[in-house]
């Protein structure tokens, strides 16, 4: 893969609600990297998240450089609660997903999901819409993650189960920034962006 | 910056997009169905209300038919990418390579087809029940198909703007009422014309230009509206 920068923010600045939440952050991320963006609740985790998807544009000042496309995984999960898994998950059309069937089958039974791929998402429990949700990890192309609170509802199995992922990811040469508490247990050493030393 | 992943085809997705909105329509069908029900409630009620007299509901039934069906797309107006936004597929659609706008018209297309197009398929049977001069029917049926078609794009425009506000009902219909108009008066004289045994054929290439405009003009500020709603 590429050895060029996937994510370059320069001087960021986040305003919202009339309300300034964050000034002059900056940070990069090339290949292999993976940074955690952490703060208290309300620090602007997954405003900065969202600003630097592309989802947020109004009061996001500086200059936010990032590669064309990229996998973004929010608070919701993207998911119909009528419709199956697979139905979900071939649909999904950002990230450089993999829409095939026999990948996502795949990417479901990676997640402990197999036998489950035909069942309404509605009927799942949360921890296991989460899992569908994550499966696109599986089935993302795109070399640049945006993961906001990755690990809400997992339980420690499936913690494990997405940290090997993001070490898989970051060996291949892709790079990572996610929104969480708790410290991370990966093979690579996990930057940390504390939010709370650029609060405005 | 490396370069992108290929992504599916516009066309695949596009009908993967419809198909998504299609099922989930399907597979709701008490929601699907509640403007043909609403339609089917308001008109029964007219003869009761008005008096069983047939001329005098034979003159009100251009106006009522249309009224009705105006108001069974409004109530409907709301439900139009509510889900998306709140599920996060929206964000996803933003992020996509694929224009938003046409993803928008596959959703909004599903949206006609379960509130518009059945809509117009039953009236007959509602014309009948308003004792509208069996000449007209056919008319009816037709200026329905076009004008739906226009009041589903429009309502497309509001709730666009207005998906993200916690109640968005009232100034949904506020936004988007005023552009309907049009539409009521065309249908509703394309309806009264034939009944009354005239031509209508000059309301209802009004109602088709005004639908062509629809199509044109409408995607663009549809797409414009989801950006705005899911950045805030």
């Amino acid at each position: 893969m590429a050895t060029e920068t996937l994510l370059r923010a320069i001087d960021v600045g986040i305003e919202r609600g009339y309300r300034r939440l964050l000034t002059g952050v900056a940070f990069e991320v090339g290949p292999g990297q993976i940074w955690q963006l952490s703060g208290a609740n309300g620090s602007g985790k997954t405003s900065l998240l969202r600003a630097v998807a592309g989802l947020a544009q109004a009061g996001v000042t500086g200059s936010i450089e990032r590669t064309n496309s990229c996998l973004f995984q929010g608070h919701a999960n993207a998911l119909k609660p009528l419709l199956s898994a697979t139905e979900n998950l071939n649909w999904h059309p950002s990230g450089g997903i993999d829409c095939s069937d026999e990948a996502i089958g795949q990417a479901l039974a990676e997640v402990g999901l197999a036998g489950l791929e035909g069942l309404p998402v509605g009927n799942l429990s949360a921890g296991q819409q989460r899992r569908v949700g994550l499966a696109r990890l599986w089935l993302a192309k795109s070399a640049l993650w945006l993961l906001d609170e990755p690990f809400t509802a997992l339980d420690t199995q499936g913690v494990a189960m997405l940290s090997t992922r993001l070490d898989q990811h970051l060996e291949q040469g892709g790079g990572v920034v996610f929104s969480s508490h708790q410290p991370m247990a990966l093979n690579r050493t996990v930057a940390v962006l504390a939010l709370d030393d650029y609060a405005a | 910056m490396p370069p992108d992943p290929p992504n599916l085809p516009l066309v695949f997705f596009l009908w993967r997009q419809f198909k998504r909105h299609w099922n989930g329509a399907l597979r709701k069908p008490g929601d699907t169905f509640n403007p043909l029900l609403f339609y089917l409630m308001v008109v029964t009620l007219f003869p009761l209300g008005l008096g069983p007299d047939p001329e005098v509901l034979a003159t009100l039934a251009p106006g009522l038919l249309w009224v009705v069906a105006l108001l069974a797309t409004l109530t409907v107006a709301g439900k139009l990418f509510a889900s998306d936004y709140a599920d996060g597929s929206l964000e996803q659609l933003l992020l996509a390579p694929h224009p938003l706008y046409l993803s928008a018209m596959a959703e909004i297309v599903v949206h006609w087809v379960m509130a518009g197009l059945t809509l117009a398929l039953a009236s007959p049977l509602f014309a009948v029940m308003l004792k509208l001069p069996g000449q007209a029917i056919p008319f009816l049926v037709f200026s329905l198909l076009l004008g739906t078609w226009s009041l589903s794009l429009i309502a497309g425009i509001g709730a666009a703007l207005t998906v993200g506000l916690r109640r968005g009902g009232a100034l949904l219909s506020l936004i988007i009422l005023p552009f309907m108009v049009p539409v009521l008066i065309f249908g509703a004289s394309a309806v009264r014309e034939a009944a009354n045994g005239y031509d209508p054929a000059s309301w209802l290439a009004l109602l088709g230009a005004y639908a062509l405009m629809a199509t044109v003009l409408t995607p663009v500020a549809i797409a414009a509206g989801l950006r705005i709603s899911v950045d805030n």
